[in-house]
């Protein structure tokens, strides 16, 4: 299915993270946003406050995150996509509410623009350390998806692959920004709205007196959706449910819906991982990042090439599910890993489990208020190809 | 286009983001390099100077920041003084001629080239468009973009209504700046030799 031409700004704009992320919203087809806007992630939803009423969306402004992270929900089982955006403080409280997502296989949004932390933090600077938050911050078993933009061309189009996973696999996405990404400007083309893919969502179109709403249907085994009004029996709870949506909690149901909720995101995640490669074969040395350090990692890669070093580049476009299979397939090959991120160390942890302990892995972290210095990357890079 | 790093910076309400944006849509959009801009949202962005930075090239820009502005167009004194010091040696540094005073600075070889864009505005019947004669004033004695592409960039940036206007600013500016180069940059601490009334 193509977007609607409605919220589609087709051309070549000037635009920030944040606005590019907001346009990528209304392309993938949100017409409904709640939120309490937080520094750096408020003019995701100032533009999409202005932009609402001429495209026939709605727009509130909650007394808290609670609120808005729930708002959004209510949305969807109303009929709508919607999402909503935040920022460090924000993002802890909404993660209740993220699990409930989980639960209810309700397919949304959230778009978290990372400050320094914890608590208050750096308002204004980046950092990239929810990355672990958004993996593990609410509670129990369930799997979501991370996105991770490096650019306001990718807030655009990453922002419309997060509504189409969540459609697909109904879980909650989330547009893991940084406050470089978020604020910084460049160039964004919009294409034409027949050239934009977007997944519908799976309205069921079984028997109303048999359909079941959390029965598990396709390749990807998540549920068809009815909604409410349409005469279907709607039972939506975050208790542990059997496939009618009533509570059963039995270890048998618990253990049968816990395990798909899981399953639906860990069989599929080769589908899902999106990674930027380069000169991966043959390399000594492989960095990994994502976001802006990706940026500033591509700049120490090409000095080191420069110096003679085989080195390769992977950029983690999905950070989650976490791309194993790549990791698994560098680690045996490589001297060794540089990682590098704005935090002290949340995805290292990823690679160093994957790598096994076959290859050696260098951390580059940094507490965030700023990017690397490209040098500092580098020096990691000569230290692992020694 | 060149890779080159600039600082746009004034106080709050004289169109520094703009004047920023528009440079950045000429080097990115119209001439289809590619421009990167930041902008200081701290406390110490509040109030006083309002500073937008832009990384111009023509290959992807991969550092985001500004290290070393290779060119600053200063529209204010708190401007001047905060950042004009950080200027990379052999740089050009742009004024407000009427707002900001020109200092020794500890920097070597640097150019200084000034003009009353506020006055030259005014003159045009709108105050505000002084970021536009700037953008002008820029576009001529940086040479780094064609002049139709930072023109078309600041039609583009406006609304339809004002585009006229908009228009004969960043002329006005232009040909002001065509006319200084001739005339050659200011020395450090000297006044402006050329006057308004030119």
């Amino acid at each position: 299915m193509h977007a609607d031409p409605v919220g589609v700004l087709t051309g070549a704009h000037f635009l920030d993270g944040d606005h590019a992320a907001c346009e990528g919203a209304i392309a993938a087809g949100a017409r409904f946003s709640a939120g309490y806007p937080i520094t750096p992630s408020t003019e995701v939803v100032e533009r999409f406050s202005h932009r609402a009423p001429k495209i026939g969306a709605t727009f509130i402004q909650m007394e808290d995150e609670l609120a808005a992270s729930i708002a959004i929900l209510g949305a969807v089982w109303g009929g709508v996509k919607a999402f909503t955006v935040t920022s460090g403080p924000g993002f802890s409280l909404m993660m209740e509410h993220i699990g409930y997502a989980a639960m209810t296989e309700t397919p949304c949004v959230f778009i978290d623009v990372q400050r320094g932390g914890p608590s208050t933090g750096l308002p204004t600077l980046p950092a990239q350390a929810d990355m672990m938050q958004v993996k593990w911050g609410s509670h129990g078993d369930y799997e979501i998806i991370a996105l991770c933009p490096n650019s306001p061309q990718e807030c655009f189009d990453l922002t419309i692959k997060a509504f189409n996973f969540s459609e697909q696999y109904r879980v909650p996405v989330f547009v893991m920004m940084d406050e470089v990404v978020g604020h910084m400007t460049e160039k964004v083309v919009i294409p034409r709205a027949e050239e934009i893919e977007v997944e519908p969502r799976r309205w069921t179109t079984q028997d109303k007196s048999s359909f079941q709403l959390f029965a598990p249907c396709g390749e990807e085994q998540t549920p068809e959706m009815a909604k409410a009004g349409d005469g279907y029996q709607v039972h939506v709870t975050g208790l542990t449910h059997d496939e009618r949506g009533y509570p059963n909690m039995t270890p048998a149901v618990q253990d049968r819906m816990v395990r798909r909720l899981v399953s639906k995101i860990r069989d599929n995640a080769e589908k899902i991982c999106l990674t930027e490669q380069h000169d991966i074969e043959g390399a000594d040395v492989v960095v990994v990042s994502y976001g802006i350090t990706s940026r500033v990692a591509q700049r120490a890669v090409e000095t080191a090439r420069a110096e003679g070093l085989k080195v390769g580049s992977l950029r983690l476009i999905t950070a989650w599910p976490f791309p194993e299979h790549i990791i698994r397939a560098i680690a045996p090959k490589v001297k060794g890993i540089v990682v590098a991120e704005l935090n002290l160390g949340q995805m290292v942890r990823e690679v160093e489990r994957c790598a096994g302990g076959q290859c050696r892995i260098a951390h580059v972290g940094h507490a965030g208020g700023t990017v690397h210095k490209p040098e500092q990357i580098l020096k990691a890079i000569q230290e692992v190809a020694r | 286009m060149r890779l080159t790093e600039l600082r746009i910076a004034g106080f709050g309400g004289q169109g520094v983001i703009m004047c920023a944006s528009v440079i950045g849509r000429a080097a990115s959009i119209v001439e289809n390099g590619y421009a990167t801009m930041t902008q200081n949202f701290g406390p110490e962005a509040r109030g006083g100077a309002c500073s937008a930075q832009l990384v111009l090239s023509p290959t992807p820009v991969l550092y985001p920041y500004v290290v070393q502005p290779d060119l600053m167009v200063l529209m204010s004194q708190e401007a001047y003084v905060k950042f004009a010091g950080d200027i990379k040696p052999g740089g050009t540094l742009i004024v407000e001629r009427d707002l900001v005073r020109v200092q020794e600075l500890n920097v070597p070889d640097v150019k200084v080239f000034a003009i009353p864009a506020t006055r030259i505005a005014e003159d045009l019947g709108r105050k505000m468009v002084q970021n536009i004669v700037m953008t002008g004033f820029f576009g001529a004695i940086s040479g780094l973009l064609e002049r139709e592409s930072l023109c078309k960039a600041v039609e583009d940036s406006v609304p339809p209504a004002f585009a006229e206007l908009n228009r004969k600013a960043f002329n006005a500016g232009y040909e002001y700046g065509m006319k200084h180069l001739e005339t050659g940059a200011l020395e450090l601490g000297e006044e402006d030799p050329v006057s308004v009334s030119e």
